[in-house]
This record gives structure tokens, sequence and C-alpha cells, in this order.
């Protein structure tokens, strides 16, 4: 084998300005794929980070058809006593499952004593708050991070602007309860919680026993729980494992509980979903790219050898040596665009996570991407490209050895 | 050592079939120096490549050193060639990609898959025989003409070939080179009892063969002995 690479790395070095052309293709792809699959994914984890550790949560758990009129944000879909202690026997001891916390969701009147308008509200308990989003503190501006209180709340930024509410501002909040009656509640503003994109994204927050008081409300009663599981790439797995609440009836014999995970809630999975495809497309240009380029060149290589492998068939070189030689130039072209891409690749990726790029996704501007280069992307893409060269390499090198010896040697 | 039986080759044209060998009967001794003259087209190439397990014939058998050629597939012929028979070419065909020393190990590495130490006295030994040692670092294109038919003798020799076929060798040399060339085949010959088979028109390797086969539109219409 060693005799065969040292030809074949001769046979690429005899045509170098054509190998190196081939080899900067393949690296060009390479450094083109990678690239954009380490913005795409560091896009990816830092807006999926964003939505499910600063508002979603990974998996969420509501009252049968609570998500179908979550626009209403119905009182009458809550959660009760008795259905929360059933879930509460499904996530306690449930190996997936890292924490919870459990949410009024509610609209009101918001009023700075000079206007008032529509506010969406998500009433909290900050401690559970903070151990299944950890990121939501840092949602909130204006304000040194620090546990919501009773009486204090987070109005949302958009507002905030509106009314020209600042920090440390007085307002009172009036609610409809589920009976109808209107209650109204003075509230301190601690805080500005930034927009972040999807549902729930520009709602205010406060203390969920002031939604109690507020509510009127007697015996626990929760909107929806709210679920962080330790290890996302097992959600299907967690999800799985809550799946008995989906079969629990109520006495009509229809389900009490609906089951979802942050893919089915947040419309900005489609989005990861699209950049999933165009990176398959991308990689499909790769290989297309490897594939056009490799055949091109051992194509030519055969014509160009043939009294060569002529001369070679005729001293008794067995085909399957001959095939050997061919797949070996191949893929020592695949291996040599895999790895200077890599490198390349490594080192533009590097400049960039040090740079950093600011980017604008919807109505949050600012973002600054950090990318960086998983090591499976390197590996995937080094085995795509290295197995498309060889691919590629097949029909010239059969081609080759097929050559008759006498038909061959009579070439000049 | 050599053995054909009514051997015959056609090769289709178009339409037409045309018959290139036609009922070749040949005998060939070992240690033989054979020279096959004839007019362009009258199918010498075409018995040395049969001969030589290049090319199949149409019909008949050819037997060389007990084996049949005719029933082997592509493989076991490559196999064979690379055991029992060295091929010189008009035109060299040296590797241009190798040195001249590892043109010539090429058939022990590729072929034969002999041991470094065992290849690399075999190769030295050639060397020292077609008188190529100080030129056995050069790449093909930096040596002459008479150089690299040396070089394409020792590469069919090293590998201890029975019979060795020579296509027009000296074609492409001077007479000088071309007289040392055939010299040195005449040695190897004497040294190593190897069967020589030439398809030529030269003169100088007419008048030194110890037998001549004249063909003629692909038939023997002379045979004769050369008592030197």
């Amino acid at each position: 084998m060693k005799n065969i690479i040292k030809i074949a790395f001769r046979n690429l070095k005899r045509s170098s300005r054509r190998t190196l052309l081939t080899a900067a293709l393949i690296t060009i792809g390479v450094i083109f794929v990678l690239v954009y699959s380490a913005l795409s994914s560091s896009f990816k984890a830092y807006m999926v980070g964003e939505i499910t550790d600063s508002m979603m949560g990974h998996i969420q758990i509501h009252k049968k058809g609570y998500i179908a009129s979550v626009d209403n944000l119905p009182l009458d879909k809550n959660l009760n006593k008795k259905q929360i202690d059933k879930v509460l026997e499904v996530l306690d001891d449930n190996p997936y499952v890292e924490s919870y916390t459990f949410r009024i969701k509610l609209g009101g009147m918001f009023s700075n004593y000079v206007s008032s308008t529509n506010i969406r509200l998500n009433a909290i308990d900050p401690q559970k708050e903070q151990k299944t989003l950890p990121l939501f503190e840092k949602r909130i501006q204006e304000s040194e991070p620090h546990l919501l209180k009773e009486g204090e709340m987070l109005i949302p930024e958009l507002l905030a602007k509106g009314m020209g509410v600042k920090k440390g501002d007085t307002s009172v909040l009036v609610v409809n309860n589920q009976q109808g009656s209107v209650n109204g509640l003075n509230l301190k503003v601690v805080g500005i919680v930034a927009p972040i994109s999807g549902p729930g994204g520009r709602d205010g927050y406060f203390h969920i026993e002031d939604a109690k008081r507020i509510l009127r409300i007697m015996e626990p009663e929760v909107s929806e729980i709210v679920i962080r599981i330790k290890d996302v790439s097992k959600l299907p797995e967690a999800m799985k494992s809550m799946q008995s609440l989906s079969t629990i009836k109520n006495q009509k014999g229809k389900p009490v509980f609906e089951l979802h995970a942050w893919t089915k809630l947040s419309p900005f999975y489609n989005i990861v979903k699209m950049l999933d495809l165009m990176d398959i497309s991308i990689k499909i240009i790769l290989i297309s790219i490897v594939l056009i380029s490799i055949l091109n060149v051992m194509i030519m290589s055969v014509y160009e050898r043939i009294k060569e492998i002529g001369t070679i068939a005729a001293m008794g070189t067995p085909p399957s040596t001959i095939v050997k030689l061919f797949l070996t130039e191949g893929f020592m072209l695949g291996v040599f665009g895999a790895i200077v891409g890599s490198i390349i690749s490594f080192v533009i990726i590097k400049v960039i996570d040090t740079i950093g790029i600011s980017f604008a996704f919807g109505r949050q501007s600012g973002l600054v991407l950090h990318p960086s280069l998983q090591g499976s992307d390197i590996i995937t893409v080094s085995i795509i490209v290295i197995v498309i060269a060889l691919i590629a390499s097949i029909s010239p090198a059969f081609k080759a050895a097929k050559l008759n010896p006498v038909d061959a040697l009579r070439q000049n | 050592m050599i053995e054909t039986k009514h051997v015959s080759k056609v090769y289709k044209m178009g339409e037409l079939d045309l018959e290139v060998i036609k009922d070749l009967n040949l005998s060939v001794g070992s240690g033989e120096f054979i020279a096959i003259i004839g007019p362009s087209g009258s199918g010498k190439s075409t018995v040395l490549n049969i001969l030589g397990g290049l090319d199949i014939p149409t019909s008949g058998e050819v037997v060389v050193d007990a084996v049949n050629i005719t029933n082997l597939n592509t493989t076991q012929l490559a196999h064979f060639r690379g055991e029992k028979i060295g091929f010189i070419f008009q035109s060299f065909n040296l590797i241009p990609v190798l040195s001249v020393y590892e043109n010539i190990e090429y058939p022990l590495i590729m072929i034969q898959h002999l041991p470094p130490k065992e290849r690399k006295k075999r190769v030295l030994e050639v060397l020292k025989e077609v008188d190529m040692l100080d030129q056995k670092e050069k790449y093909p294109d930096q040596i002459s003409g008479g150089q690299k038919q040396r070089v394409a003798i020792a590469r069919a020799l090293v590998t201890n070939p029975k019979i060795v076929f020579a296509d027009e060798p000296t074609a492409n040399l001077d007479s000088k080179t071309a007289h040392r060339i055939i010299e040195l085949m005449h040695k190897i010959k004497q040294d190593y009892n190897t069967t020589f088979v030439f398809a030529t028109h030269d003169e100088k390797i007419v008048s030194s063969a110890e037998r001549l086969i004249t063909l003629v539109d692909g038939q023997i219409t002379d045979d004769k002995r050369i008592v030197v």
C-alpha cells in the first residue's frame, strides 16, 4: 500500500497545477460548508437557548384546550390542585427533569396614573422561574438581578417606552377574575423586560402570590407548568416519560392534559428546520463540487495515461492494483481538501469568534454571535468529502483496470 | 517452452472480419533468440502479443511453459505475465514518475511482492548488468533513449522471466546504441538462458538472430535456424 500511495502521490504531483486547482475547489467547498455550519448551528443554539432558557422552557403542560385559546389567556382553563398533583406525580423523580415552574397567565389593564393600556402578564414563582429559566434574568434591564418580590412587577420594554414608565415607578394593575369581578393592585416597576421572539416574548411579569390575590384564587391554580430537562438532546425521551399524562381522562372521557415540547410552541422551530434544510442543501452542493471535480480530474488522468496503464498491465499488474492506484489518487485529493479546508475553516471561525458577529433578529437587536466549530462537523464533512472522492474515482479506476493492454499500448 | 496450435486472430472491422493471424503453428524452445520479420501489417506484433498473453487468440491454443494461457482469465493472465514474461517496447514505456531504480523495482513490488532486501539485491544486479548503476537515481526524462531502453530491459529481466518479448526494441535508437542493446540482450540470453522473441524490421537484430520466422499476411512463410 505504501508504494501505491507513493505512486499515486507522484502522479498527482505530475499535474501539480491541475491537482492544486481541484484540491483548492474541494478546500473552498469544505470551508464554505464548515463556516456556514458553525454560523448556523451557533445561531440556532443561541436562539434556541434564548427561547428555552429565558422564556419557554423545554416542555410545557397545560389543561387540554389551553393552547388552542392561548391568545385569550383563559382563566377557566387553568389546572386545579388535583390536576397539579397528578402532574407532580410524574415530574417528581423523573430522571429527565431538571426543574419546573408554575405560571398563571392573564390579561389586564396597566396604568401609570396618566394613561392605561392592555397588558399580558405571567405570574411567576421567582425562585422556581430562576431555576427553570436560567437566562430569564438577563432579559431584565435597568435592574440589578434579584428575585421578584410580592408587590413588584417587570414590564415589557415596548410598553415602558410607549408609556414612559421607568424603573421605580408605581403602577396599577386591573384585572377581571374568572367570576367577572374587577380587582386592582398597586405594583412597583422594578425592571424592564427585553423582548424575545416567540409567543410570550413581550409579556410582563409579577409575583404568583399577587396574582392569586388579585384573581381571588383560594386553591392552588396554574395556567401552565414549564419544565426544564437535564439534556436537551433527550427531549423526545423526556416527552415520552411524561406521556402517561396524556392518557388521563376526565369524567366525560376527554383528556385532561396536553403536553407540548418547545418545538411545537415556538415558531422559531420552523426557522431551525429551514436552517437544517439549508445545511443539507449546502452539503449537497459540496458533494456535487467534489464529485464533479474529482470525476473530471480522474477521467482526464486515465485518458492521459492510457499507454502507461497499458504498460503496467502488460508487465502483469493485476486489474485490482490498477483500481487501487486510481482510487488512492482520488482519496488523496479528498483527504487533502478535507484537511486543508478544515484547518482554514478553523482559523476563519476562530477569527469570527474573537471579533463576534452582531445581528438583529425580529425585534431583538445587538445580538452577538460567537460561532464555534464542532469536532463532529469536521468529522462529518471530512467523511462526506473522502467518501465522495472515492465514489467519484470508482468509474475512472475501473475504466483504467478494464483497458485492454494491447489497445492501450497502441495509444500515443 | 512455447507451443501454438492452429492459432488464428480475427479483428472485427465494422461489418468485416479481418483475419490477421491464420493457423499459426509454432514451437519455441528455451534460450532461443528469435526474430519475427515481415512487412508492416503482416501480424508480427499480434503474434508477439498472443504469445505473451497480452492478447487472446480467436481460435487455437497457446501453451507457454506447460500453461494453456488461452484458458486464463484477465487476472490469471496478468499473474502469468508478471511471473513468466518480460516485455520490451519500442518506445521504452518507462513510468515517468518513478526513478530508474523505482521503474526496475516496480514489478518486484507491485506484481511479485518480494521483500525489500531481495528487491534491492535483484535491482542492483540487473542495473549492473545493463550498466546503469550510476544512473539509478535519475528519472526517465533525464536519460537518453539508449539508456531508457537499457532500463526497460532491466525492468523486463528483473523478474527472472523465462521469455522476453521485444517489439521493435531498437526502432527509436541510433545505430551504435542499437548495436550495444542487441549485444546486451545476447549476453543476457547466454548468461541466464532467457528466450528472446523479437518483432522487428531491424537488420541488426535480424543478423544477430539464431532463428528467423517470416510472417506474411498472418501466416508463417519461412522458419529457419541460422548457424552462427
